[in-house]
């Protein structure tokens, strides 16, 4: 029984940090229906923004939440710059193209982060600096968490709220809502369109530079093909939360996390990178709208 | 039997005379190369049939497969099953050696459209960007599948592939798949599969059975592309799950980008081409020490789609360009 | 007629990148700056210069570089320079094959350094073995590398006996009595360990309660190690790479598993302790060579790297020269500098002295020598004890 209370808080820990990478997902998506395939590798630029700025800035030489902080805020502000960039360039100028002409270019910015984060980062893994020491670990009897994936989780919670404050509670949310609901329609009531995707998308990139900070404070160890598999887990558990919206990509994540741990544990920790696509696909032919989503009927 | 009015017999005697004309090139193209420059013609026959295949499922009939590596993988290790661990290939009469060759390529093919078959169906529910991440989720099922099966090697690849694959078969195998797609399109299926790509709902509206062609789309071309993978393994020697991993997929992808979207004369022009081009890269990578070629693809995907998202020819094939139109008929 | 003018540019292009591409073999050169064909040895090396595996394929060509640097100050074999032409491979099993082609068709070399992965050795042999051509690999430790054919070569250990090392050392030295096993399963190397640790170590009468397994690229590793916990081994053999085996060491300190860590050379980089930190102290791994040996030619060996190159060679630069030590030796004795004497020398290598150990070529092409264990210690790297084969 304790063993498999330890795979739960396992399965949640690991769960946190797809939830931070399914939040961006699911906004972008909500906004664009589109898959942005380049959202996990923003998260390793983040990792690398930590990585660089506690090597060369000096945070690394005194590790707390100040350094943390820092690193987060660093990491986040370029994450978001990135996300604009990628936006503005590769995926506004096909907004009236045939949708899959964007998915080729979607694939095609997240290869070009891969295969230049190699180059410039090169291939080999990186430590990551350690910013934040966490102490040791929290106990419940002989169960324990590390404190950085209780941080995570907590993290992740905090931003699922604040993102719903944001979403439904603020002038630019509602802007967002609408221009989720129809492009057009939302620019014939005076919204800047453009404007509120852009704003989308640095939000949305702004938390996966989050993740990756965090991400490399709980595994010190990163390099430029870290997005992949997390960027694909943690879109699944968007997709299973249901996506385009933001607790279900909380709860997706969690219960992703979780099912992983519990098949490595039980099953065959062989065929663990095969489970996720396979919650998918049995996700997608029996509840396609996903756990909290909602039907959208395609229309003509 | 008037010849020109049976389109039937006349596409047989074409396929007959193009495959003897590829093995009759075949006794003389490895006298005029090196190994070296032979070995890079042979990998661009089967890029080309890879490509050629991808081309009807996400060309043709639109569905964007980001998993054909997957396919490619299952045909090759099929086929390579057979002639490497269930067959005892060292007795078999070389007289006999073309026919258990060509029923093992045929065996991959199969057991690729079985699997094309089964990522096909989920294919009736979903659309676009699911439909892409369900493909190359699928690619990552295959590898992690054949990780695991020793009796294929598992991690460690299967050595001691009988070398089979010749110049002749390579381009037969790439000459067979652009007929068969030529003909689809000429049937009076070809229309449907366009109609897919252009607008399910109003294809469906229409009375096109929208499922049967995307899951046929699937089908056809992932019997091409197990068989590519089976000429593949068997020119090389050897399989490894990690040949057959995403950017093998990718590099698919961008050949068919290149030729354009639903271009079957594109796809093999782009598949020769991007072959050929990684070659010449070589020594940009040499001298640098630095992997580019990817950067390379991956930018010139963009740039394409920002540009050029048509590719090089769009949809036009060869038979619509000045001295080839006269071998338009030949479609109808 | 736009579409004209880009068809025909495509095919106007792709016919030229087939006349080009024969020409296209000015490859990057190390060593003899001597031009004149008729006073130099060519030899060819395949690596992993770029891509996931790029720091194994650098450290073996620095090695290469090295080794070769030195036979030709020391005046080249029979009054001829040596002079390597390096092809990278991406990592990728089809690219070691088209490079070792091009290798032997164009630039004919008489003889090949590589691969260091197995997977990519076994692409390359066959090739090698058809057209007559010696192939040394420095470390690819799959048995069934040099079954492919007489011309094929090895100058390290082979996963039988890295298996059945570190089973004795853990029977023998640590008293281990139940061991857990964690194997990365994308990885023939990191399996085969795994596989030949299980067999020894239950013949020397211990028991492996639990086997599990992750793939290279995972960073979470505790579902594992919970359960590895549960069954109270008193070791465990990760036989992965550094990359994964330093977050593994971390997590397991994290979940309260107290016992050392046992491994294969796939630990041996700086990297490893840097990810793992303290987590490992305690851990012992096989490996090659010791930099701690302090016999002179290892010594010297080590002076050589740090002046050309700066840092402590790892294993793989160890095993890299001693692969080139070990061609030069064979041509040296070779009755001419054709391929089937060279053959015939590497065959008869017997006692050749090189850094990782005494090498003798075996009667399946394979070196026999021994292996030294390695314990992880305030940060580095201490030499605990040699296991040579039985």
């Amino acid at each position: 029984m304790t063993e498999f209370l330890q795979h739960i808080i396992n399965g949640l820990g690991l769960g946190a940090i797809y939830a931070l990478i399914a939040l961006g997902y699911t906004m972008v998506f909500g906004i664009l229906q589109l898959i942005n395939f380049a959202h996990g590798d923003v998260y390793m630029l983040g990792a690398f923004i930590g990585y660089y700025a506690g090597r060369y800035l000096g945070l690394a030489n005194v590790p707390g939440l100040g350094s943390l902080g820092a690193a987060l805020a660093l990491a986040m502000l370029g994450a978001a710059v990135a996300g604009y960039l990628i936006e503005r360039f590769a995926y506004r100028p096909l907004r009236k193209s045939p949708r899959i002409n964007v998915l080729i270019t979607a694939v095609g910015v997240s290869l070009l982060l891969e295969f230049g984060g190699q180059i410039i980062f090169g291939a080999d893994p990186k430590f990551f600096p350690t910013l934040y020491v966490p102490g040791e670990p929290f106990m419940i009897g002989t169960l324990q968490m590390n404190r950085l994936q209780l941080l995570v989780l907590a993290i992740s919670l905090v931003l699922m709220t604040g993102l719903r404050t944001i979403i439904f509670k603020t002038k630019t949310g509602r802007a967002m809502r609408a221009v989720s609901f129809n492009h057009d329609n939302a620019a014939l009531m005076g919204i800047p369109v453009d404007r509120i995707i852009s704003v989308t998308f640095m939000l949305g990139s702004a938390l996966a530079g989050a993740a990756g900070i965090l991400v490399g404070l709980t595994y010190p160890k990163i390099d430029p093909l870290m997005g992949v598999m997390f960027g694909l887990k943690a879109f699944v558990a968007a997709v299973v939360g249901g996506i385009g919206n933001v607790t279900g990509a909380v709860i997706g994540a969690l219960l992703m996390g979780v099912a992983e741990s519990l098949v490595i544990a039980y099953w065959a920790s062989t065929y663990r990178d095969a489970l996720a696509f396979g919650i998918l696909i049995l996700i997608l032919l029996f509840k396609p709208a996903g756990l909290l989503g909602t039907h959208r009927q395609e229309k003509v | 039997m008037n010849w020109k009015n049976n389109s039937t017999l006349r596409a047989g005697v074409v396929m007959i005379l193009g495959i003897l004309f590829f093995f009759g090139l075949g006794a003389i193209i490895p006298t005029l190369f090196n190994a070296y420059v032979f070995t890079i013609v042979m990998y661009a026959g089967i890029n080309v049939t890879a490509a050629v295949s991808l081309n009807l499922v996400t060309g043709i009939t639109g569905q964007f497969s980001m998993g054909h590596a997957g396919f490619m993988s299952v045909g090759a290790y099929a086929a390579a099953f057979l002639t490497t661990v269930i067959l005892p290939t060292a007795e078999i009469p070389p007289a006999l050696v073309p026919l258990v060759f060509a029923g093992s390529l045929f065996f991959g093919g199969i057991v690729a459209a079985i699997l094309g078959l089964v990522v096909g169906l989920p294919s009736l529910r979903l659309r676009g960007d699911y439909l892409a991440i369900v493909t190359l989720g699928f690619g990552e099922i295959i590898r992690v599948v054949i990780l695991n099966v020793e009796t294929i090697g598992g991690a460690r690849g299967l050595p001691g592939i009988p070398q089979w694959t010749s110049f002749g078969w390579v381009y037969s195998v790439a000459f067979l798949a652009v007929l068969t797609v030529r003909r689809l399109l000429a049937s009076s299926h070809g229309r449907a599969f366009l109609a897919v790509r252009e607008d399910e709902i109003a294809a469906e509206a229409m009375g096109v059975n929208t499922t049967r062609y995307k899951v046929l789309a699937f089908i056809i071309g992932a019997f091409f592309a197990g068989v590519s993978g089976g000429l593949f393994g068997h020119f090389l020697t050897y399989l490894n799950p990690a040949t057959f991993d995403f950017n093998r997929s990718f590099e698919i992808i961008i050949m068919i980008v290149l030729g354009g979207l639903g271009s079957t004369t594109g796809a093999v022009a782009a598949a020769l081409f991007l072959t050929f081009l990684r070659e010449a890269l070589r020594p940009l990578q040499e001298i640098t020490q630095l992997d580019f070629r990817m950067i390379i693809y991956s930018g010139l995907l963009i740039v394409l789609m920002l540009t050029r998202p048509n590719g090089f020819l769009g949809t036009k094939e060869l038979t619509d360009f000045g001295f080839f139109r006269r071998f338009k008929g030949l479609r109808q | 007629m736009k579409f004209h003018s880009s068809f025909f540019t495509s095919v106007l292009l792709a016919a030229g990148t087939l006349v080009l591409a024969p020409g296209c073999n000015k490859s990057t050169q190390t060593g003899s700056t001597a031009t004149d064909p008729a006073n130099e040895i060519v030899i060819g090396e395949v690596g992993s210069l770029t891509g996931n595996e790029a720091t194994f394929g650098t450290s073996t060509r620095d090695g290469i570089r090295l080794a070769i640097e030195q036979i030709n100050q020391s005046g080249g074999i029979q009054n001829k320079k040596l002079r390597v032409v390096t092809m990278d491979n991406q990592g990728k099993p089809e690219e070691a094959a088209t490079a070792v082609t091009k290798l032997i068709t164009q630039d004919r070399v008489i003889a090949i350094l590589g691969e260091v992965a197995s997977s990519r050795s076994l692409a390359m042999a066959p090739i090698a073995q058809t057209n007559k051509v010696p192939m040394v690999t420095p470390s690819s430790t799959n048995p069934k590398v040099t079954q492919v054919g007489d011309y094929i070569f090895r100058v390290c250990f082979i996963d039988p006996f890295q298996g059945s090392v570190m089973a004795k050392f853990a029977h023998g030295t640590l008293k281990v009595k139940k061991a857990a096993i964690l194997r990365d399963v994308k990885n023939d190397y990191s399996v085969g360990l795994a596989n030949f640790f299980t067999e020894t170590f239950k013949k020397l009468g211990g028991e492996v309660v639990v086997d599990q397994s992750y793939s290279a690229g995972d960073v979470d590793f505790k579902s594992q190690l919970t359960s590895i916990k549960t069954k109270e081994p008193e070791a465990i053999f990760v036989p992965g790479y550094y990359t994964e085996v330093g977050l593994i060491a971390r997590q397991a300190r994290e979940l309260g598993i107290k016992a050392p860590l046992l491994g294969g050379d796939g630990w041996d980089s700086a990297k490893l302790t840097e990810i793992g930190g303290k987590a490992l102290e305690g851990s012992y791994f096989s490996n090659h060579y010791s930099p701690d040996d302090t016999s002179e030619h290892v010594q010297k060996f080590i002076a050589a790297y740090k002046a050309k190159f700066g840092g402590v060679p790892d294993g793989l630069a160890a095993m890299g020269y001693d692969a080139a030590m070990v061609l030069a030796d064979a041509m040296k004795r070779a009755k001419t500098l054709e391929k089937d004497d060279i053959r015939e020398a590497l065959a008869n290598t017997k006692d050749f002295q090189g850094v990782t150990g005494r090498i003798t070529i075996d009667h399946d092409r394979n070196a026999v020598k021994p292996a030294v264990v390695l314990e992880v210690k305030s940060g580095g790297f201490a030499y605990k004890e040699t296991i040579n084969p039985s």
